[in-house]
C-alpha cells in the first residue's frame, strides 16, 4: 500500500479508478475542477472514460443513463453546479440508480466566493431537488477519509440503488495531504437483475419515475420511505472524541469537525470536560451518537460553517434536553481552535483551571 | 393463406393511447419496423422523454428509459457510453429537444454521439394541452398565444434539423412526414438510415417528423394533415438535410 502526498480532489479521483468506476460525467467548477482534471489524465489507463458535459444538468443525467446500465459512475461539482444537478439527483433517487456525487462545497448563496463552506447542509441531507427522497451523505474531513468514503460510497450506492453524496468543501478539496492507497475491500456482488442493456432472453425492461396513477404513487414513495428507514438504522456513522466523561459536546463535521478536535485538546488541557461528536453520515444523521449523552452533558455547541443548518438535527436527536448553541463562521472563513473555545466558555459562563 | 400484414414485433401489444388522428402511433410503428427489419430489438435501448412521445416506454419492446423533460439525449448518452455495443435512441417531441433540452440537441451532434434521435414535430406542447412551442407557427393560436404567435414578442420558431445539420458531428440529418403514403415510405427510409449511421458508427443521426396535433389544432384529422402540408412543409426544409459521405455508402 503506497503512502503519497495529494491534493483532496485527486484523492477522490483516484479512489474513484480504484473503486472500478468507469465513467466520470462532469464539468469545471472551481474548487472542484481537480476531479475531473485528475481523472482526465488518469482514467483512459484504466479503460474509464471523462466525458465533459455541455453543463452541469447534461453531466447528472448521463450519470442517470450509465447508472441504468448497472456500470458504476461519477460526478463531481461544488455549489452552484450541484444545485444544477438536483432535477437529475431527485430523478436518479426515484429510479434507485447507484452513483456517487461529489459536492466541494464552497460559499454561497449565488455565485458566492471560492472558500470553504457547509452551506449546502440543508440541500444535501434534506433531499435537495423536488419530490420527497433522501441521498446518503458521507462527510470527510481529512484526506485519508476523502479516499475511504469515496471508495465505500461505490459499495453503499450499489447495496441500496440510491445515490451517495460525497459532502467535501472547498479546504479539504484543496489542501495536499498524505493518504495510504488501500487497495479495494473486498466486497459482495450487488444485485443487478434490475439493469437496463437490451432484453436478449429476457423480458424488456423499463427504467422510470412516472406513474401518472395515485395509488402507485404512493406505494411508490412507500417503498422508498421503508429503504430510507433501513438506511437510517443500518447506517448512521460518526466519530466520538474525549465524550465519555464530556459536560460539554462540540458538534461538528468536515472541516470544522477536525478543527475542534484542536478544541477539545485545548479545553482539556485547561480542565474544561469538553467532548466532540463528529457525523460522519450527514443523512442519515447519526442520531444514535447522542443517546448516551441526552440525559448527561450540559450543554452543545453545534460548530458550522453556515448560519446554523445541522444545529436543527442536533437539537431534535438530543429533544431540546439542553441547551444547543451555534458557533458559525460564514463566506469562506474557517474558524480558529481557540476561538471556538472562547466560545464555548462565554457561552456556558467556564473559567479556565490550571493547565494540566 | 399469406399473411401480408401483422403486428410488427418492435411493439407490445399494449394498445396506443394518442387521440383520434395523432401521427405518433404511424413514428413509432415505423421506429419499430426498422428494428425488426435491422434484428436490432434486442440490443436496443430506447429513451423516452416527457410529454406524449413519453408513452412510447409502454409501446416499444425494447428496454427503455424514462429521461426528465428534454434530458434524453443526455440520459441516452450515459447509456451508450457504458454500453458502447449497444444500439440507443431517443424519440422526443419538438417541446422536449427543441426547447428545454436545445443545450443536447447542439451538443449531442457536435460531439458526434453515436445515438438516434427522433423528433416529434407537432408545433405544439400536446400533453399539456396546446401551448406554444417552440415550433409553433406564426400567427398560429395556442393556449399561450391565444391571438396567434406575434414574432415581436415570441420570435420565430426553431428548424432544428437544420441547426444540427451544420454541425461537424452530425452524420446524418433529415426532416420528414408522415401525411401521406408516399411520404410514410420516405420517412421510413430515413429512420432505417438513421439507425445504420449508429451501427457504422458514423456518428449522431437525427430525424425530425412532422406530426399532427388534431385535439390541440382544433382540427379534424384530415384537416390536420392538410393544414400540415400547407402550412409547416414550407418552413421546414424537408428532405435529407445531411448525409455524409461515408453515410450515403450504407
Amino acid at each position: 500500500m503506497e503512502k503519497v502526498l495529494m491534493k483532496g480532489n485527486e484523492i477522490i479521483g483516484e479512489a474513484a479508478i480504484r473503486s472500478g468506476c468507469k465513467l466520470f460525467f462532469g464539468y469545471p467548477i472551481t474548487p472542484s475542477t481537480e476531479v475531473i482534471e485528475y481523472l482526465s489524465k488518469h482514467f483512459p489507463q484504466h479503460g474509464g472514460t471523462v466525458l465533459q458535459a455541455e453543463d452541469e444538468i447534461g453531466a447528472i443525467y448521463m450519470c442517470y443513463g450509465a447508472a441504468c446500465t448497472g456500470t458504476r459512475v461519477m460526478t463531481a461539482s461544488s455549489s452552484p453546479g450541484i444545485s444544477l444537478k438536483q432535477e437529475g439527483i431527485s430523478y436518479s433517487a426515484a429510479v434507485e440508480l447507484p452513483m456517487v456525487i461529489v459536492n466541494v462545497n464552497r460559499c454561497g448563496p449565488g455565485l458566492g466566493g471560492l472558500g470553504p463552506a457547509q452551506s449546502d447542509y440543508f440541500q444535501s441531507t434534506k433531499g435537495g431537488g423536488h419530490g420527497d427522497y433522501r441521498v446518503i451523505v458521507l462527510a470527510p474531513s481529512k484526506a485519508q477519509e476523502l479516499y475511504d468514503f469515496t471508495m465505500e460510497a461505490f459499495d453503499i450506492a450499489d447495496k441500496y440503488r440510491n445515490p451517495v453524496l460525497i459532502l467535501s468543501d472547498g479546504f479539504l478539496g484543496q489542501t495536499m495531504e498524505p493518504v495510504i492507497l488501500k487497495d479495494r475491500p473486498q466486497v459482495p456482488e450487488f444485485d443487478k437483475s434490475w439493469v437496463i442493456g437490451g432484453c436478449k432472453d429476457r423480458e424488456k425492461r423499463v427504467l422510470a419515475s412516472y406513474s401518472l396513477t395515485n395509488e402507485i404513487g404512493e406505494a411508490n414513495n412507500l417503498r422508498w420511505e421503508e429503504k430510507y428507514k433501513e438506511i437510517q438504522e443500518k447506517e448512521q456513522r460518526w466519530e466520538e472524541f474525549f465524550t465519555e466523561d464530556a459536560e460539554y459536546l462540540l458538534v461538528s463535521y468536515g472541516t470544522t469537525g477536525r478543527i475542534c478536535k484542536s478544541t477539545v485538546i485545548n479545553a482539556r488541557k485547561k480542565g474544561i470536560k469538553l467532548g466532540l461528536i463528529r457525523p460522519i453520515t450527514l443523512w442519515p444523521f447519526p442520531d444514535k451518537a447522542f443517546v448516551p449523552y441526552k440525559d448527561k452533558v450540559k450543554g452543545v455547541v453545534t460548530v458550522e460553517l453556515n448560519t446554523g443548518q445541522m444545529i436543527e438535527d442536533v437539537k431534535l436527536a438530543v429533544e431540546c434536553k439542553m441547551p444547543v448553541h451555534l458557533y458559525r463562521r460564514q463566506g469562506g472563513m474557517l474558524p480558529t481552535e481557540n476561538e471556538i473555545l472562547s466560545y464555548v466558555k462565554d457561552t456556558f459562563g467556564l473559567s479556565e483551571a490550571e493547565e494540566v | 393463406m399469406n399473411k401480408v400484414f401483422s403486428r410488427t414485433k418492435g411493439l407490445t401489444d399494449v394498445p396506443f393511447s394518442f387521440c383520434p388522428g395523432c401521427t405518433h402511433g404511424i413514428i413509432m410503428r415505423l421506429i419499430a419496423e426498422v428494428l425488426e427489419e435491422l434484428n436490432i430489438i434486442e440490443d436496443t435501448i430506447g429513451i423516452s422523454p416527457v410529454g406524449c412521445a413519453g408513452f412510447s416506454q409502454d409501446f416499444f419492446s425494447c428496454d427503455f428509459v424514462g429521461a426528465a423533460h428534454g434530458r434524453a439525449q443526455a440520459v441516452g448518452i450515459g447509456v451508450k457510453r457504458a454500453l458502447p455495443d449497444k444500439v440507443v435512441f431517443t424519440y422526443q417531441g419538438d417541446g422536449d429537444i427543441a426547447a428545454i433540452g436545445t443545450q443536447h440537441a447542439i451538443h449531442t451532434a457536435a460531439r458526434g454521439e453515436k445515438i438516434t434521435s427522433i423528433m416529434v414535430n407537432n408545433a405544439i406542447f400536446g400533453m399539456t394541452g396546446g401551448q406554444m412551442a417552440p415550433t409553433t407557427l406564426e400567427g398560429m393560436k395556442t393556449s399561450t398565444s391565444p391571438y396567434g404567435r406575434n414574432i415581436a414578442v415570441n420570435g420565430y420558431p426553431i428548424d432544428l434539423p437544420r441547426i444540427v445539420a451544420n454541425l461537424e458531428g452530425a452524420a446524418y440529418v433529415a426532416s420528414v412526414s408522415v401525411d401521406s403514403p408516399k411520404n410514410i415510405i420516405q420517412a421510413k427510409k430515413a429512420i432505417k438510415k438513421a439507425f445504420q449511421v449508429q451501427l457504422a458508427g458514423l456518428g449522431f443521426a437525427f430525424v425530425s417528423v412532422l406530426s399532427t396535433c388534431p385535439t390541440n389544432w382544433g382540427m379534424t384529422p384530415s384537416d390536420s394533415l392538410k393544414w400540415l402540408r400547407e402550412n409547416m412543409m414550407p418552413v421546414y426544409q424537408m428532405g435529407e438535410l445531411k448525409v455524409t459521405e461515408e453515410a450515403k455508402s450504407l
